[in-house]
């Protein structure tokens, strides 16, 4: 029998009053763990989703709302960027890929993003991994959709299923485009980025659907029929020679390479040019941003401050992870307050566990007097008390960083539903750490209150309490 | 005559804030294994006595000296030391802590003193050898003490008092919570286990009926020259 096996017994001996207080330093320290927990897990989720990314480039706008609608599906562009102005870009020899991305569409509150199979190729997160499919492959014929792994689930769409697409990025579209059907042609293997929540098509077939929409309402008889979107586009989507074009997506001109491919089977010379016609229409004029990957990253810096410094038609260009930063400053304030608020939770929780040890002080005058008549020195009969603050700091910590694990397995959803970002339940960084166990001495000083309380009262008390 | 196990002299004492001693001009001498009885009303400083004698407070002046160690001469430390090793305490009531078993409480007498956990040799063996031959059945031994009778937990307080043999044993009405027939059994086992240690008795109480069963009777009046009603404590 020790000291600690004495201070265990007389907590368990108030086990009720003494649970409570466990419960508040726990929710306070839940609080604290969540906040920090959560704010690095968003940050490290965001950082993923554009990790493999050299630049992204745009109409001029702010440097974080081009971030936020290129990558996460946040907000929608204001203007876009001309098809030729990409080109120039894109094939500059220190771009290694390219990724165009036409946005603004959505199905069923998933993102329609048009872009080129070069997404599929190039793009890379988390470190370096690329897309991988779980079923089927990119898009090929021009009504093809890959489907991300989320969207796929929620959707349960699976290869062959047809799909019709809505104009308009809100989750309630009034005018679908029920005229052009798409057929899943992939699903992704699932990323924990927003790629998760997105449905991809060809780039021409985004602007298929957008044809005669050049007012914001679809203009009678102008919009395209799948036939004449099909004939557009020159091809019959499934049966044109991807294989001898296996460089076609990264110079993001899949319609060309397939115009190529129908010219040569194409017999009457007049359809040739008709259909090149069609081609032509269907390329798209304008996309609303796009991503690069460089030879070299390096050479990041150079080509952002050449495409930022252009006059005429002018671009940005930002490095994803300056402007992540620049949405954490942003963000700052709110996280700081957050932080603030937690702590004085914290320190409410403090609080509550001196007044509980304050209101035993009285009906443990007995226990101490016993103690005392055994031989107790003063300071042990004070150490009983720092023990039990231990022992209830400690409680609450670990009851706490349980309940911050269960806060982030119930938000986890949430999170990546929102914002496509997959959080992981994770331990507390070692900084964290080091704040949690001064947390555990705060309360332990704490209580050095009643405890030096305790050890005058043995003083003064004789072996009997005196009334 | 063998050497005094406690001697008192001239012990003079008041408490904080008091303007007259509880205790003045005090002699008293016991001898090992003697058993005293001090009789006294509320009031007239016999726990203030035994304060003292424990080392819990520190006379105003006069000497306690036991075994030749004057008390005074001590550091606080050293007298709860000297109380740990050398004394055994019997309260009037509410002698245990309540969410400890009989043995458990029985053991404390050893918590804080390596010397009598020492004499005590096996500590549990030693506790529960103590509460049978105070007669406590063993079923009583490990029901948490404020599942226990005020008989029963009088007999696992005197346990805790002679476990590991402390020289002095200092009662304080020990017996006034008790029926008669109960009163007079548990003297008889105190006596007998208190032989069997070697400990000497200083037993306080107002019940003189008790009194014919010691070897020495005294009155605190008689000692204590101080005014009893000007004491302060219980």
């Amino acid at each position: 029998m020790t000291l600690v096996t004495l201070a265990r017994g007389s907590l368990g001996n108030r086990r009720a009053a003494v649970a409570l207080t466990v419960a508040t330093i726990a929710i306070s320290i839940a609080l604290l763990v969540l906040v920090e927990q959560m704010r690095s897990q968003v940050r490290e989720g965001f950082y993923r989703s554009v990790s493999g990314t050299d630049l992204i480039v745009g109409a001029p706008t702010s440097s974080v709302q081009l971030l936020l609608f290129s990558v996460f599906g946040l907000g929608n562009p204001t203007s876009n960027v001309g098809w030729a102005r990409y080109r120039e870009i894109a094939d500059r020899p220190v771009v290694d890929w390219s990724i165009p991305l036409s946005l603004g569409d959505s199905h069923q509150g998933f993102r329609v993003i048009g872009t080129t199979a070069a997404m599929f190729e190039h793009y890379r997160y988390a470190g370096g991994r690329s897309l991988e499919f779980r079923h089927g492959g990119p898009f090929d014929g021009l009504f093809d959709v890959v489907v991300g792994a989320r969207a796929a689930d929620r959707l349960g769409y699976a290869i062959g299923d047809r799909v019709v697409l809505a104009h308009g990025g809100g989750n309630v579209s009034l005018q679908h485009h029920d005229e052009l059907p798409f057929v899943v042609s992939g699903v992704l293997a699932p990323t924990g980025t927003p790629v998760d929540q997105s449905l991809y098509i060809r780039l021409d077939a985004h602007h298929a659907i957008h044809v005669g929409w050049e007012q914001g309402t679809p203009r009678p008889g102008a919009t395209l029929s799948p036939e004449q979107a099909q004939a557009r586009a020159g091809h019959g989507g499934h049966d044109h020679a991807r294989p001898e074009h296996p460089d076609r997506g990264e110079h993001g001109d899949d319609a060309r390479g397939a115009a190529e491919s129908e010219a040569r089977v194409a017999t009457p010379a007049r359809d040739d040019n008709e259909q090149r016609r069609a081609q032509a229409s269907l390329q798209p004029e304008q996309i609303s941003s796009f991503l690069l990957g460089l030879k070299t990253r390096a050479a990041a810096l150079g080509l952002r401050y050449e495409i930022n410094q252009r006059r005429e038609a002018p671009l940005l260009a930002i490095l994803p992870g300056i402007a992540l930063q620049e949405l954490w400053r942003i963000t700052g304030l709110a996280e700081q307050i957050l932080r603030v608020v937690a702590g004085l939770v914290v320190l409410a929780g403090l609080l509550g566990m001196l007044t509980a040890l304050l209101t035993t002080l009285n009906e443990r005058r007995r226990e101490m007097a016993i103690l005392r008549a055994c031989g107790a020195r003063p300071w042990q009969i004070s150490a009983l008390l720092l023990l039990e603050a231990a022992f209830i700091m400690l409680s609450g910590i670990a009851a706490g960083l349980l309940l911050a694990a269960a806060a982030q397995f119930v938000l986890a959803p949430w999170l990546l539903a929102r914002f496509g970002i997959a959080v992981s339940l994770t331990w507390p960084e070692a900084w964290q750490w080091l704040v949690l166990s001064g947390i555990a001495l705060a309360g332990v000083l704490v209580a050095l209150v009643p405890a030096a309380m305790v050890y005058r009262r043995t003083l003064s008390d004789g072996m009997q309490v005196r009334q | 005559m063998t050497a005094p196990l406690l001697t008192i002299e001239s012990l003079r004492f008041t408490w904080p804030g008091d303007a007259e001693p509880i205790v003045s001009g005090l002699n008293l001498e016991i001898a090992p294994g003697q058993r005293v009885f001090l009789a006294g009303a509320s009031g007239s400083g016999k726990s203030t006595l035994l304060a003292l004698i424990g080392g819990l407070v520190a006379p105003s002046s006069g000497t306690i000296r036991f075994a030749g160690q004057d008390l005074a001469a001590l550091s606080r430390t050293a007298r709860d030391r000297f109380r740990a090793d050398h004394l055994g305490v019997i309260f009037q009531q509410f002698n245990l802590l309540p969410w400890l078993d009989g043995v458990a409480n029985a053991r404390l007498g050893c918590q804080f003193s390596p010397a009598r956990r020492e004499r005590a040799g096996e500590i549990e063996e030693s506790a529960r050898e103590l509460l049978a031959a105070m007669g406590l059945a063993s079923d009583c031994w490990t029901r948490r003490a404020d599942a226990l009778s005020v008989g029963q937990q009088q007999r696992v307080a005197a346990a805790r008092a002679l476990i590991g043999q402390p020289g002095l044993v200092l009662a304080d009405e020990p017996t006034s919570a008790l029926d008669a027939d109960r009163r007079d059994a548990f003297v008889e086992l105190l006596f007998a286990q208190a032989e069997r240690a070697g400990s000497a008795i200083l037993f306080v109480s107002h019940d003189r009926a008790l009194a014919d069963r010691f070897d020495l009777k005294l009155e605190l009046a008689d000692i204590n020259q101080a005014n009893a009603a000007a004491g302060g404590a219980l």
